[in-house]
């Protein structure tokens, strides 16, 4: 019997790819954060996003 | 002999030296010990040069980021991004898109080597298109592509032991020494033992750095202010912020396309493998982000040497320098340590990754048919150390720049057996015959075009009167794969024979395996 969860949670995964691929979107000083300009923590803050897109696309497409 | 790189002198020092000297004695212990972990016979090449396929999360997270971010990275990036600012930023990024493509794929390639006993990349490829000829390219490729990376490694060792005031080859050569004893002995168990120590003491020594050096040096925001008023200045003027297309999409395409490289790496293919179910896989992708944060913090220590002022006369020793100008003896040592620990694991990895590529896709394809397990496991262990050697001649008698040069290649190189490994996971369509020429093509194209830039990573390439700046890589790969896709089509439509498939559908399937494999402890599942 195959039961595999729904494939579109990998959609998911093309998020990280999206928001680095086109770096006219972060590469800017504005907004600073703590004197971090943008184009810094912009991508640090991606590490914990995709960590966390990873991570609820495995717990979803378990086979239970 | 001198070595290229090691135009720094350094004076001894002794503490720093002391603590060096004894973790380094801790995981040379280690590695000997590990032969007798999770005791099996070691004359088998599932059990020498994958483990047993038994290693579960942790141990294969620990393996993964501490084979994956080499010390070469440490040295590196930092030292990038100290000379060239932004540019050298491309390593975090590419760090965060690995690993949601890693997700997708690598389940799926452990799914179909565990299914069918292969140990390579190449042993996929010849099962998947019953090609001899395609596995060896494959084959070949990697151990290409490996070699020079190896001998980074012993660069990044050679820059700490200057660092310290050691002199000469003489300590790099026993360090090896000691590194290929218990990589012959223990195999793949030897670094996955040692990664623990290797990434627990990098945790340390970057948290700490990251928490401590900025109070130095008036925080993060007079780090950045330092970095934009420097960079400017150097002999290639760097930038805070990539402006213009150029840079960017220079930027953008180093990030996707090694990200795309990183995991055709044998040695990464190898740690994937030695994990016991397409599971630990798929968790592990999903908890290895936590290195890609310590990678970013590890660039950032290029901006903190500008702001400390440090004045290199390599940017290869802007790290080591402003490790050795804030920190006191004894953390130095702490710290020199765990790079240089930090270059054993990842080249024990890819001897043994070397070595299992030989042993199945050269010797039982080529040399000898009729050999056994044990032949095998015997063959790997004696190619493991001549590998180590060939790397070590290569970094004591050319300059280091070639083994740099020949390292980015490699990069560019092994992107050539994507089509082959990755579309392969997902369709037979493509032509064996096809693949060879895309392959052919693209390493001529990524050779050439690296060359002509005098191996500066990317390429200015000329497109309707537009100039597109560009990882050479992307554009090798490109070329590939429509070599690969045209005769593909064309042979199909000659009718042109193909040979046939050892694979079937089910092998594939990531999410299966409980069902096969049982693990112990989990409940069966409904079937």
């Amino acid at each position: 019997m195959k039961d595999h969860p729904s494939r579109w949670w990998y959609a998911l995964l093309a998020l990280p790819l999206l928001g680095l691929l086109y770096p006219p979107l972060y590469a800017t000083r504005d907004p600073e954060l703590a004197g971090i300009p943008f184009f810094y923590w912009y991508q640090f803050a991606w590490v914990v996003v995709s960590a966390v897109l990873t991570l609820v696309v495995f717990l979803a497409t378990r086979r239970r | 002999m001198t070595l290229a790189l090691i135009t720094e002198a350094h004076d001894t020092n002794t503490t720093a030296l002391v603590i060096f000297v004894a973790l380094f004695a801790l995981v040379t212990v280690l590695g000997f010990v590990a032969s007798r972990w999770r005791r099996a016979k070691l004359d088998h090449l599932d059990e020498w040069g994958l483990g047993g396929r038994r290693f579960g999360t942790v141990i294969t997270w620990f393996l993964l980021g501490g084979d994956l971010y080499t010390a070469y990275t440490f040295i590196a990036v930092p030292a990038l991004v100290f000379g060239a600012g932004a540019i050298g930023f491309f390593a975090l990024p590419y760090t965060i898109m690995v690993y949601p493509l890693a997700f997708i794929v690598m389940p799926r390639l452990w799914s179909v080597c565990r299914a069918n006993g292969y140990v390579t990349p190449a042993d996929f490829v010849l099962g998947r298109y019953a090609s001899r000829q395609l596995a060896l390219l494959v084959a070949l490729t990697g151990i290409l592509a490996t070699m020079p990376y190896i001998a980074l490694q012993l660069v990044g060792m050679q820059i700490v032991l200057g660092a310290l005031g050691v002199e000469g080859d003489w300590p790099l050569i026993i360090a090896f020494v000691i590194l290929a004893a218990y990589t012959y002995q223990s195999g793949l168990r030897a670094p996955a033992l040692i990664a623990i120590v290797k990434d627990t003491l990098i945790y340390v020594t970057i948290l700490v750095a990251v928490i401590y050096i900025p109070s130095k040096i008036g925080g993060f925001g007079a780090m950045f202010d330092a970095a934009e008023k420097a960079l400017p200045t150097r002999d290639t003027p760097g930038a805070l912020i990539p402006a213009g297309a150029n840079a960017q999409v220079a930027y953008a395409t180093l990030a996707f396309g090694s990200a795309l490289a990183l995991f055709l790496y044998p040695h990464a293919i190898t740690a994937v493998l030695s994990a016991k179910s397409a599971q630990t896989v798929r968790r592990n992708t999903a908890l290895l982000p936590a290195y890609s944060f310590l990678l970013g913090l590890i660039a950032l220590l290029g901006y903190m040497a500008i702001a400390r002022g440090i004045d290199p006369s390599d940017p290869n020793f802007a790290v080591p320098d402003l490790f050795l100008n804030v920190f006191p003896s004894w953390f130095v040592g702490f710290a020199f340590a765990a790079i240089a620990i930090g270059a054993l694991v990842p080249a024990a990895v890819m001897s043994i990754a070397a070595a299992n590529l030989f042993t199945r896709s050269i010797y039982k394809a080529y040399l000898r048919p009729q050999a056994s397990h044990g032949d095998e496991a015997r063959v790997a262990k004696i190619v493991s150390l001549l590998v180590k050697i060939g790397a070590l001649v290569i970094i004591v008698t050319l300059p280091t720049k070639y083994a740099i040069e020949l390292q980015l290649l490699g990069g560019v190189w092994i992107l050539q057996t994507l089509p082959a490994i990755v579309i392969g996971l997902y369709t037979r369509w493509l032509h064996r015959w096809a693949l060879v020429a895309g392959w052919a093509v693209g390493m001529v194209v990524g050779t050439l075009m690296a060359s002509s830039q005098d191996f500066a990573p990317t390429y200015p390439f000329e497109l309707f009167g537009t100039k597109i700046n560009a990882y050479t890589g992307v554009f090798a790969l490109t070329a590939n794969l429509v070599v690969t896709i045209v005769l593909t089509l064309v042979l199909r439509r000659t009718g042109a024979r193909d040979a046939g498939d050892d694979t079937r559908a089910e092998d594939f399937d990531e999410l299966a395996e409980d069902a096969v494999y049982p693990v112990r402890g989990a409940p069966a599942p409904v079937a």
